[in-house]
């Protein structure tokens, strides 16, 4: 009998190539690309490439997405004089950087931070048309949206670092660099700006459901795994009977902690708890600098920061008692 | 095959761990209330090197302060008139030993063996300079120094042009191109082939802003909601940029000076910080009055290739150490440097006009535009 293992299948089903459900009244979804088989992909997933339906939204996304990618490529190339040796050896350091702060939100010269502007126009171009897209294939298969709302939760993020906070803050400068090591100096700088963003309750969820989300990821991708034997994976069939996979797996968490999701509701955990990180992260970065300046001193005024006593001696600022000037 | 995958982890895992660089052990030390995470780091095996290379310099025998003054026997004695003729000659026999002490440059190397009073060698009028500059430190900034002072060997530890200097960035030359400019940051070497900040993407010559210029380097705002806080990010950024440059420059992690919850606090920081305080106003200080102008005077081989003078900052003293030599003291041997009374007045080195203009040259114009706040009238 086939089986399935853990990290790779072993064993590979061949099959007739599947060409889909119908998707509109006119009948069944006719596609000119012929669908191929994969034996790698198949030692991952399943071994059948395609058909694939790219459509308008996805056209204009890849080609948005390319624009995006070719502007801070190729300042990133340029910016160590068009040396590809150099290139790769400093990648991790090059940057396309938002414009200086006295532009505020006025167009700056294509040299002074309008790529940036330019390329972070195509990347959220690019990003909404693919969520377009994956709200139209979802209700092409007739099925829910709960793919494309959980990515519009990651959208809002990114909206809210490139866009909507920096035209809350009056400027452009404000926007994250697009750069390997440069966006996380930025990230350092943001809290350091802010009064240390560990402060912000809104960071602190984000980050348990950022946790959490790897948590129950491993939990349910663990507890589906060890069912395999007994075809767990296979859920559906599994959810009436007494003694299969799925009841194991449910006696399992009942055993270890007096309570099981189901099988449908540990997706919805998951979706939550997915959806919710970067929802929640997306607050927290909107309200730093808009609504709150400084989120030790917050945290402080609201008794979230203890107090601790000082070891040492702390002196005076010396800005207030030299004459010396700052 | 499962042995393969096993080899192949293990040695993925040895390669991201061998490129950290830094092999253990790290010693952890205590430097505040448990649990705030105030502690220092260190790893005594690289500490050992940074020991070695930190030794104090020759000291030569006190010498007889009773003998006739140095300016009634020499000609041309300007800043050290104070002294004796057997300190004065401890002072130059000392200077050569921690400056110029190879024998093809000696007393040479500043002097015209022909005429020692004569003023011609460049190397003369900056050690005339320098000579004001230690008994400066030593007097006047005192809240930097304390009484540990400096000498000459502090900075120069046995070469005529100190190991840490500094010359103002030209950019990769890219600065107005149409693309690719790379507003001070985001570069692994600098426009001039060294390593960036702590090898990270900051902008690469915090010392132009904030040891030359005096660009506003505290960002935080003093109050939980915003009144009127204005501090970019890009500015956090340089003064982020600023505060690696003491950390590497000190061997030292940020909560030796700040506790981390809190930057900006001084309730809640070590009072190193003051004195940290004042050691940039000192940097900035030295390389705006003696540094700069000094620019007429170096030739051109000894300038950067802005054509802007070699200038300090904390490493040119500290050279990876907490303070310079662990905290041992040369100057404390040698009240010659002391220096506590004003000497005779400036001899006129460069025209005051130079002085200016070097700044202005020096503070590029991105970086002031990338160290200012935001405008002030932005929406919110």
């Amino acid at each position: 009998m086939p089986e399935y293992q853990n990290i790779f299948t072993r064993v590979q089903v061949a099959a007739p190539h599947y060409p889909g459900v119908p998707h509109n009244p006119r009948g069944v979804w006719v596609r000119g690309v012929k669908a191929s088989a994969n034996y790698w992909l198949g030692k991952i997933g399943d071994a059948q490439v395609g058909p694939f339906y790219l459509g308008s939204t996805g056209v204009a996304s890849i080609l948005c997405f390319i624009i995006a990618f070719e502007i801070v490529g190729l300042n990133m190339l340029a910016s160590v004089n068009w040396n590809p040796l150099q290139f790769i050896r400093q990648l991790f350091w090059l940057a396309l950087e938002p414009p200086a702060p006295q532009y505020g939100l006025r167009l700056p010269p294509l040299s002074q931070g309008g790529w940036h502007l330019m390329a972070g126009f195509f990347l959220t171009m690019s990003v909404l048309l693919w969520w377009v897209r994956t709200y139209n294939l979802a209700r092409k298969l007739k099925l829910g949206t709960h793919t494309a709302w959980a990515f519009a939760s990651a959208i809002f993020l990114f909206l809210v670092l490139g866009f909507i906070r920096p035209v809350l803050m009056g400027s452009w400068s404000e926007a994250v660099p697009y750069g390997i090591f440069a966006h996380l100096d930025w990230t350092a700088a943001f809290s350091l700006r802010y009064g240390n963003l560990l402060y912000n309750p809104f960071h602190a969820l984000s980050i348990v459901f950022l946790y959490g989300s790897v948590l129950l990821f491993a939990m349910h991708a663990g507890t589906i795994m060890a069912v395999s034997r007994y075809g767990g994976e296979r859920e559906v069939e599994q959810v009436l009977d007494r003694g299969t996979a799925s009841e194991r797996a449910a006696l399992f968490w009942r055993w270890t902690m007096g309570f099981n999701a189901t099988m449908e509701s540990v997706h919805r955990w998951a979706w939550w708890f997915a959806v919710l990180c970067t929802l929640t992260g997306g607050i927290g970065i909107l309200l730093t600098g808009t609504v709150v300046d400084d989120w030790y001193l917050w945290a402080v005024k609201h008794g979230v920061a203890p107090s601790y006593p000082t070891t040492f001696e702390p002196m005076p600022d010396p800005a207030l008692t030299s004459g010396v000037a700052q | 095959m499962k042995m393969h995958i096993r080899l192949m982890a293990a040695l993925i895992a040895f390669g991201v761990l061998a490129g950290c660089g830094e092999r253990p052990p790290i010693e952890t030390e205590q430097l505040g209330y448990r649990g705030t995470g105030m502690e220092q780091n260190r790893n005594p095996r690289l500490l050992q090197k940074v020991v070695a290379a930190n030794q104090i310099g020759n000291i030569q025998p006190p010498a007889d302060s009773s003998g006739p003054l140095a300016k009634d026997i020499y000609q041309n004695v300007q800043v050290l008139s104070d002294l004796s003729i057997g300190e004065f000659t401890r002072v130059m026999l000392s200077m050569t030993e921690w400056v110029a002490p190879a024998e093809e440059k000696n007393c040479t190397y500043c002097h015209n063996a022909e005429n020692y009073a004569d003023e011609g060698k460049y190397t003369y009028q900056v050690a005339r300079s320098m000579l004001k500059m230690t008994r400066e430190i030593n007097s006047e900034w005192k809240e930097h120094v304390k009484d540990t002072g400096v000498t000459c060997h502090t900075c120069h530890r046995g070469g005529p042009v100190p190991s840490y200097v500094w010359f103002t960035d030209p950019g990769a030359g890219r600065e107005n191109a149409f693309v690719g400019t790379r507003a001070g940051q985001n570069s692994a070497v600098t426009g001039l082939g060294i390593t960036t900040i702590g090898h990270s993407s900051l902008p690469y010559d915090p010392y132009s802003a904030y040891l030359l210029g005096d660009s506003p380097i505290r960002v935080q705002g003093d109050t939980a909601l915003p009144t009127g806080n204005r501090s970019s990010i890009k500015q956090a950024e340089w003064t982020y940029s600023l505060m690696v440059h003491m950390s590497n420059s000190l061997g030292v992690n940020c909560t030796y000076c700040h506790n981390t919850r809190a930057w900006s606090d001084w309730e809640q920081s070590r009072p190193q910080r003051t004195v940290a305080w004042y050691g940039i106003r000192m940097a900035r200080s030295l390389n705006n009055s003696y540094m700069v102008p000094l620019t007429e005077v170096f030739p051109a081989h000894r300038k950067g290739p802005l054509g802007d003078v070699a200038k300090v900052n904390c490493e040119t003293c500290h050279q990876g150490a907490y303070k310079p030599y662990f905290g041992q003291s040369m100057a404390k041997a040698y009240p010659e440097l002391q220096g506590t009374k004003p000497v005779v007045t400036e001899p006129a080195m460069a025209p005051a006009e130079s002085t200016d203009g070097a700044t202005a040259a020096s503070t590029k114009p991105v970086v002031a535009a990338l160290t200012q706040p935001l405008s002030s009238g932005g929406g919110r």
